[in-house]
């Protein structure tokens, strides 16, 4: 298989979380200011901090109100990872990779892509956004869904797999960050039970409310949705699942070692939740050294697949 | 069932229709489908071609087009009502078309060769001296089977007269053959009624045919060499077309970053697991592209180091580089002249009447004639630079005479064909006859094959010759059909 292709299938498939993580994470959001109450200080501008854009934004935008932040993140397209870039990029690898993706994701792709840049307005206002972003997020399932039904498991599904959980353990370290900065932001509040509400928004984020309460058999507590994102080995975004995915994924393609040498030893610390103040500052630092070593895992999957070229020689 | 569509009405001009005789009867191969679109009524026919449409947006079937604002990927232009030809005709085209590929392969190897055509005073030897495709480079290399050209896209026209003339010969990088295909496949499900009788012939083995080509040509003789298409890119304006065969043919679409070739004049692809062996390159890159080691040096389309691993024998190029001399539409004239002398035969497929503007006497002829004639570039493709004389204005024709008197050599001139035509839906259950023109695709290697028909193209303003789709010309699915005799 050509490293460029399996560099495209690479980023469709983050590409698709992307875009599906983005609406999601707005539609949350949209949910959970609704919660809180005025004097605590969530804004729409936590948006930016997660996704690490503030530089970014504040070269676009004077003002942090809502529209600002929601057009930057689902709308701008000088924002290279605002939802309909993210859109446009992931339908400009599918079309160079249309020979090895089932053939109508190519048509899948095409229909999304048309119909956010037609109703983008809808995110951005208040009124339809609900709907709008639900609707952006089932396409990006109806893909999914297409791949997984129709694709054989050969390397394009390997790399698609890399690609996909590579995404949603990124997402995930950023979503738990948020968290944890979220609270340190907020004094103990009497009236309301803050980081209930704030965790819940965590695992609302990832998909996981139900499944975390199935799995922990809790009320949403903060240590154990922290530990059920991070180490649950069956849902499908937790990290534990995500690193394994992608340990899998190697052990199948050729020149997979380094990167199982990475997640072994890069990888595997696990973080003591059970620690005094295990939720405060340490965590941070944790989710923060989790991040770069995600990015070296990337820089890793490209010197063993798809940067052949440097090295060159037969 | 109201009868809807007003064949009365239909007006053929004095110009041969494929589908409708003088007398307004429709001919023997296109009987059938007559016959259907009559029991068709107005929005029945609007209903289908709608649904072309549809079909052509969700199977993505598209081209582009550059224009100043950006390259834009426009829906394939495709109208429903087929254009058919009988069968037996049919076969005496496809063995003209097989000669004709035959001869020009012995021509093309003869020039890099002894060129003993020129020796023998057959043609004149500043004809090819002069060539922009003649390619010293490629002198004394012996391609397999003798073949230069391997795949040929041929346009022919059908006169009033009613027979099919050569208009030209597309030896470098002829594309339309996906769009054939996909033509079927859209009419298929538009005109499913018409497939039931199993008397259209099937034109889908094209892809599997060039594959066996292609694989013919391996160098190394193993189970499964490594077939490769090479493209330009996505922004190329039949990328669609490389994409399309790569799938079809289950080969590799690569560009040129995606090989290399290494110390041991061997051509290798960048895969996953390192570096693996390339023995065939379906190219669909121009020549001058190809490798900037030996041709445009800062092409970043092609693979440095290219032509030195063909010339090794290492790997084959399809078509191979210099096939393109025969191109010339200079060459095109002296053609029946190239089939008696490699073949000893009588060509089976004629030549449109060619003045060559180099000769004095025709040159004269031309410019006194330019209000009638069509003029061309000796080797421009796609339509452009061409003064088409009966629209022309004097302005136009000046200009073309200036053009011919400082450079003779590059240009010729043929008579204003009156191309044929054909039925085409221009408005809701309204049919206009329209021009149009057919390029059936030739391979040759070890065996020969033509394809089914081939792309039909039309010209969808009235009136208009021009059947480029880069110049608003549109597509027909064209049916060769079992049967009566014409």
């Amino acid at each position: 298989m050509l490293s460029k292709l399996a560099e495209r299938l690479y980023w469709t498939a983050r590409y698709i979380e992307r875009v599906e993580n983005t609406a999601r994470l707005v539609s949350v959001y949209d949910n959970l200011l609704f919660d809180l109450p005025r004097e605590i200080d969530i804004s729409w501008y936590n948006l930016i901090s997660l996704n690490s854009a503030e530089q970014l934004f504040e070269e676009r935008y004077k003002v942090c109100d809502e529209h600002n932040v929601l057009k930057f993140l689902l709308a701008d397209d000088t924002n290279p990872s605002s939802m309909l870039s993210a859109l446009r990029a992931l339908r400009e690898n599918v079309r160079t990779s249309r020979d090895v993706l089932p053939q109508e994701t190519w048509e899948l792709v095409n229909e999304l892509h048309i119909f956010a840049k037609e109703n983008i307005q809808q995110g951005i206002n208040r009124s339809n956004r609900h709907r709008f972003l639900e609707q952006m997020v089932k396409g990006c399932q109806q893909i999914n869904g297409l791949i997984v039904g129709t694709m054989s498991r050969d390397a394009p599904w390997q790399f698609l797999c890399l690609g996909r959980n590579l995404e949603r353990a990124d997402m995930l370290t950023r979503l738990l960050d948020a968290g944890a900065a979220a609270l340190l932001q907020t004094e103990e509040d009497t009236d309301l039970n803050v980081s209930q509400v704030v965790w819940g928004n965590v695992l609302r984020s990832s998909s996981a409310d139900m499944s975390y309460r199935r799995t922990m058999r809790s009320a949403v507590l903060d240590r154990d949705v922290a530990a059920f994102l991070l180490d649950d080995p069956h849902f499908p975004r937790s990290l534990t699942y995500c690193l394994s995915q992608i340990r899998g994924a190697a052990e199948l393609l050729p020149n997979g070692g380094d990167v199982l040498e990475h997640i072994d030893k890069s990888l595997a610390r696990r973080y003591d939740l059970q620690a005094p103040d295990a939720l405060g500052i340490t965590f941070r630092d944790y989710l923060n050294q989790l991040q770069v070593e995600l990015g070296e895992l990337h820089n890793c999957f490209d010197q063993s697949w798809f940067s052949l070229n440097l090295r060159g020689n037969v | 069932m109201r009868m809807s569509i007003k064949w009365n009405k239909y007006d053929t001009k004095n110009l041969f229709d494929e589908l409708i005789d003088a007398k307004g009867a429709p001919r023997p191969s296109a009987f059938r489908l007559i016959e259907h679109l009559q029991s068709l009524d107005d929005s029945e026919l609007e209903a289908r071609r709608q649904l072309a449409e549809v079909t052509i947006q969700e199977m993505g079937v598209s081209f582009t087009v550059y224009t100043e604002e950006g390259n834009i990927d426009r829906a394939w232009p495709f109208d429903i009502i087929p254009r058919t030809i009988s069968a037996q005709h049919w076969s005496k085209i496809a063995a003209g078309l097989k000669q004709r590929l035959k001869a020009l392969n012995l021509f093309i190897g003869d020039l890099y060769d002894q060129q003993r055509i020129i020796k023998d005073g057959v043609i004149p030897e500043h004809i090819i001296s002069k060539s922009k495709n003649f390619r010293p480079e490629c002198i004394g290399i012996k391609p397999a089977y003798g073949v230069w050209a391997h795949i040929c896209g041929t346009d022919l026209v059908r006169d009033v007269d009613g027979e099919f003339y050569v208009l030209e010969d597309n030896l470098r990088v002829p594309s339309g053959v996906a769009y054939m295909l996909e033509n079927r496949a859209i009419t298929k499900r538009v005109l499913p009624e018409l497939f039931e009788k199993k008397d259209i012939k099937a034109v889908d083995d094209y892809p599997d045919r060039l594959f066996d080509t292609l694989v013919s040509l391996s160098p190394r003789k193993i189970k499964r060499p490594e077939i490769v298409v090479l493209t330009p890119g996505i922004f190329n304006s039949a990328y669609f077309e490389h994409a399309y065969l790569a799938q079809q043919m289950g080969t590799e679409l690569v560009e040129g970053s995606d090989l290399l070739v290494a110390e041991d004049d061997c051509v290798y692809m960048r895969t996953i697991a390192g570096l693996e062996r390339v023995d065939v390159i379906y190219r669909r890159i121009d020549d001058l592209f190809l490798d900037p080691d030996v041709f445009i040096k800062d092409s970043v389309l092609g693979v440095p180091g290219l032509m030195r691993a063909w010339r090794a024998g290492n790997v084959s190029l399809a078509n191979a580089p210099g096939a393109g001399v025969a191109d010339d539409k200079v060459v095109y004239a002296y053609v029946p002249d190239i089939i008696r002398y490699y073949l000893k035969e009588e060509p089976l497929l004629a030549n449109v009447k060619t003045y060559l503007c180099e000769d004095p006497q025709q040159r004269q002829y031309v410019l006194d004639h330019l209000d009638e004639l069509v003029v061309k570039p000796a080797n421009e493709s796609g339509g452009y630079g061409m003064l088409i004389g009966p629209h022309s204005t004097k302005k136009e024709q000046a200009q073309f005479a200036a053009l011919i008197k400082a450079d003779p050599r590059n240009y010729i001139a043929q008579p204003t064909l009156s191309l044929s035509t054909a039925p085409t839906l221009v408005g809701k259950g309204c049919l206009e006859p329209r021009h149009l023109d057919l390029r059936p695709f030739i391979l040759q290697a070890k065996k020969s094959y033509v394809t089914t028909g081939g792309l039909t193209r039309v010209a969808m303003k009235k009136g208009s010759l021009i059947v480029n789709s880069s110049q608003g010309g549109g597509s027909k699915d064209t049916w060769i059909v079992d049967g009566e005799e014409r």
